[in-house]
């Protein structure tokens, strides 16, 4: 890091001391032992640069260190309660994090639905097992630096553990909502996620920012899905054109467990989803599906990383997005095949729609692989909206707005028909049709 | 219905059209012949309202309207229709949805109530019937996959669905068996009336015994430089073009 930003590690550093003795009592546990080699790794790496790889076509390290006040680090801001989500209530069970900060009240009726909920802070005590052999695992500090500042300043979010042969019956939404009052808004939310031996769930997580404040979110949930598991996770992203979130996902599966993944993107300032999904025992299936539709100067970046480690797993990633305005997109997605991992099969594929000149991608696939016995593919396209097909449509009487309704869709709907929640199937249709301004 | 008064059009600075001038009243077929690269589609999709083909002079009036300046979407509403030559296939939308969504915007730009679903099945199946064409073609994406043949019957669907003022038929026989071509003539034939008019436009005679031309023009080089009779295309399928070619670039 250069010496100009000396400042800012000495800042930071004070805030951790500050944020430590605050947490009083519990600072001698686990949890502390991994803030503080998490903030040694953060001050000694920064805010990745435009030179780190990773992070070449989305400056966001720097990006924050302008826009935000980071000696909030650390600091609770008070929620308001205000915010209703657009969900109505008996679709789905309800969890609520105001402002980085896990809403009580409604966790004892969750318990009741069958599956195990409570306040990361409380599961140090409550679940002292899963803390000590899962948080902090699979987000790395040493390679991530958000990963780092996230384990270091952290100090809630929610712990989910669906139990053994529990199937969920209705989806569980975890909202995340930015609101109130005041400039801007920091947090560092942490979550656990366990889906035990042969259990079934569907977790979404949805991101609002009720007031259009500016905000730094960083976000990470760690995930275990065990044998014989089946777990479906969801992420709804429509912070407003203020939202700087950088949205950090671990996932272990354990054998013949299996996965759909899916994060839908609306809105945000930058956003950077990390996504790293380690198949760790033999016969498991991965579904990762994304869809971004974006507009004005909204910036997303999916980054995903998928690690065959055991044989004959597969393996499927279909993004796409629609790029509005001047919006811009990255896309990167690694998949490796360790040597172990023979009779792997591995397929992804980024597409994407530019519909103005201004709108740009970058798209990057990534495989190296280590075993011979594999099925492994990718492609990747860019283009605009197809202008024949788009006479053809209006030639028959369609308004413009209409026919560009109608192929846009067309684009879409083989992912979007993957989600198999039906309020959020519709929310993000109806969303995306606002959002671009569809409708004649 | 149809006035075109020295329509010369062309794309990127290359003039494709270099005077057409043609009438169609209400009641006629006309056939347009000639040979490839005349200028026959590009007539075409200028009348339909494609962006790309930029119009340099003349006029057209539909209905008493210049439709120039109108988007492809009125025009249609207008009850204009063209059958694509090649038809595009668009992957992901339904041939229902998008026939629904075409019928109800013409109805609501006429002034007229949507369809209710019941009222567009009727409306489907009624015509389906009457081109004969199976319910699993529309069952499909809009033209995904289709033969050469079902496309071109496809676009003879729509256009009973549709029901136009005016038809451009654009080489709508090519590439059909004499089956398909019997049906598609037939839709044709009974779609007919005295208040709508059709242009076919067509490399053989054979399609016209079906459909009968009240007037032949031959288009070359971006002009229509003969018109006649049906008994013109005799001669044409006869004796070629050259000796029309050779006319013209006689006098030129
Ligand atoms: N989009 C375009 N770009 C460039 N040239 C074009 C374009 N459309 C038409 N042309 C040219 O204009 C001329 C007329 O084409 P057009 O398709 O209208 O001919 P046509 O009479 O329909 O021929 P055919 O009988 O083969 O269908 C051709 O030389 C063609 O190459
Ligand atoms: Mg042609």
């Amino acid at each position: 890091m250069a010496k100009a930003e000396n400042l800012m590690v000495e800042q930071l550093k004070n805030n951790f001391k500050a944020f430590e003795a605050r947490l009083n009592g519990i600072s001698k546990n686990q949890w502390h032992q991994m803030r503080k080699e998490a903030i040694d790794a953060f001050t000694s790496n920064g805010f990745p640069g435009v030179k780190d790889e990773e992070y070449r076509y989305t400056p966001i390290g720097k990006a924050i260190e302008k826009n935000f006040d980071l000696s909030m680090l650390g600091i609770e801001t008070p929620e308001t309660g205000t915010f209703v989500p657009v969900f109505s209530k008996e679709h789905a069970i309800h969890i609520f994090i105001r402002n980085g900060k896990i809403d009580h009240e409604n966790l004892n009726d969750i318990s009741e639905a069958g599956v195990e909920v409570c306040s990361l802070k409380d599961a140090l005590v409550q679940y002292p097992k899963e803390i000590e052999s899962h948080l902090g695992k699979y987000a790395n500090v040493h390679k991530d630096s958000f990963a780092a500042l996230n384990m270091a300043f952290s100090n809630d979010g929610v712990f989910i553990k669906i139990p053994r042969n529990t199937q969920l019956e209705k989806p569980l939404i975890v909202h995340y909502i930015t609101e109130g009052k005041g400039e801007e808004k920091i947090f560092q939310t942490r979550n656990l996620i366990i889906a035990e031996e042969g259990s079934n769930a569907k977790i979404i997580e949805s991101y609002t920012n009720s007031d259009n404040i500016r905000q730094f979110s960083n976000h990470v949930t760690e995930i275990v899905v065990k044998a014989n598991a089946n777990f479906n996770f969801y992420k709804l992203q429509n912070q407003g054109n203020q939202a700087y979130h950088i949205d950090s996902t671990y996932i272990s599966q354990l054998r013949d467990s299996t996965l759909q993944s899916y994060v839908l993107t609306l809105e945000g300032k930058i956003i950077r989803n990390n996504l790293n999904i380690i198949l760790d025992g033999e016969n498991c299936e991965a579904h990762m599906f994304g869809l971004y539709v974006i507009h004005e100067d909204s910036h997303i970046d999916n980054h995903t990383s998928v690690d065959h480690k055991a044989p004959n797993c597969y393996s499927n990633e279909v993004y796409k997005g629609i790029l509005d305005n001047n919006s811009k997109g990255v896309f990167n997605g690694k998949v490796f095949v360790r040597q172990d991992a023979q009779k792997t099969n591995a397929y992804q594929s980024n597409k994407n729609i530019l519909l103005t000149d201004t709108a740009t991608i970058n798209t990057k696939p990534q495989l190296e692989i280590w075993a011979d016995d594999v099925s492994c593919s990718h492609g990747c396209t860019t283009g605009q909206l197809d202008e024949e097909q788009l006479f053809y449509l209006r030639s028959r009487g369609i308004g413009k707005s209409s026919a560009r309704a109608m192929l846009l869709h067309a684009f879409v709907n083989d992912v979007l028909d993957k989600i198999e929640i039906d309020f959020l199937h519709d929310y993000f249709n109806s969303e995306m049709y606002n959002r671009l301004d569809w409708e004649s | 219905m149809l006035k075109i008064k020295n329509l010369h059009a062309g794309i990127e600075g290359q003039q494709i059209l270099k005077g057409i001038n043609l009438e169609v009243k209400a009641g006629e077929i006309h056939a347009i012949m000639g040979p490839n690269g005349s200028g026959k589609s590009t007539l075409a999709s200028v009348l339909a309202g494609r962006e790309e083909y930029e119009v340099t002079e003349g006029e057209v009036e539909f209905l008493g309207k210049n439709i120039l300046d109108m988007a492809p979407e009125d025009r249609a509403r207008e009850g204009l229709f063209l059958a694509f030559q090649y038809p595009v296939e668009i992957p992901g939308v339904s041939s229902n949805n998008f026939l629904k969504t075409a019928v109800n915007q013409v109805r609501t730009y006429r002034g007229l109530e949507p369809l209710d679903a019941v009222h567009f099945l009727k409306l489907m199946k009624e015509k389906m019937a009457m081109v004969e064409i199976e319910q699993k073609l529309i069952n499909r994406s809009l033209n995904e996959g289709f033969s050469g043949g079902e496309k071109k019957k496809n676009e003879i669907f729509q256009m009973a669905i549709l029901e136009p003022k005016l038809s451009i038929l654009d080489e709508t026989d090519s590439g059909l068996d004499i089956d398909a071509l019997r049906v598609v003539a037939n839709g044709v034939n009974k779609l007919k009336s005295e208040d709508n008019a059709t242009i076919v436009v067509t490399h053989y005679q054979r399609l016209l015994d079906y459909i009968v031309p009240n007037f032949v023009h031959v288009l070359y080089n971006g002009r229509i430089v003969k018109s006649g009779d049906k008994s013109l295309a005799f001669e044409l399928e006869e004796k070629g073009y050259d000796w029309i070619k050779e006319e013209v670039d006689s006098v030129a």
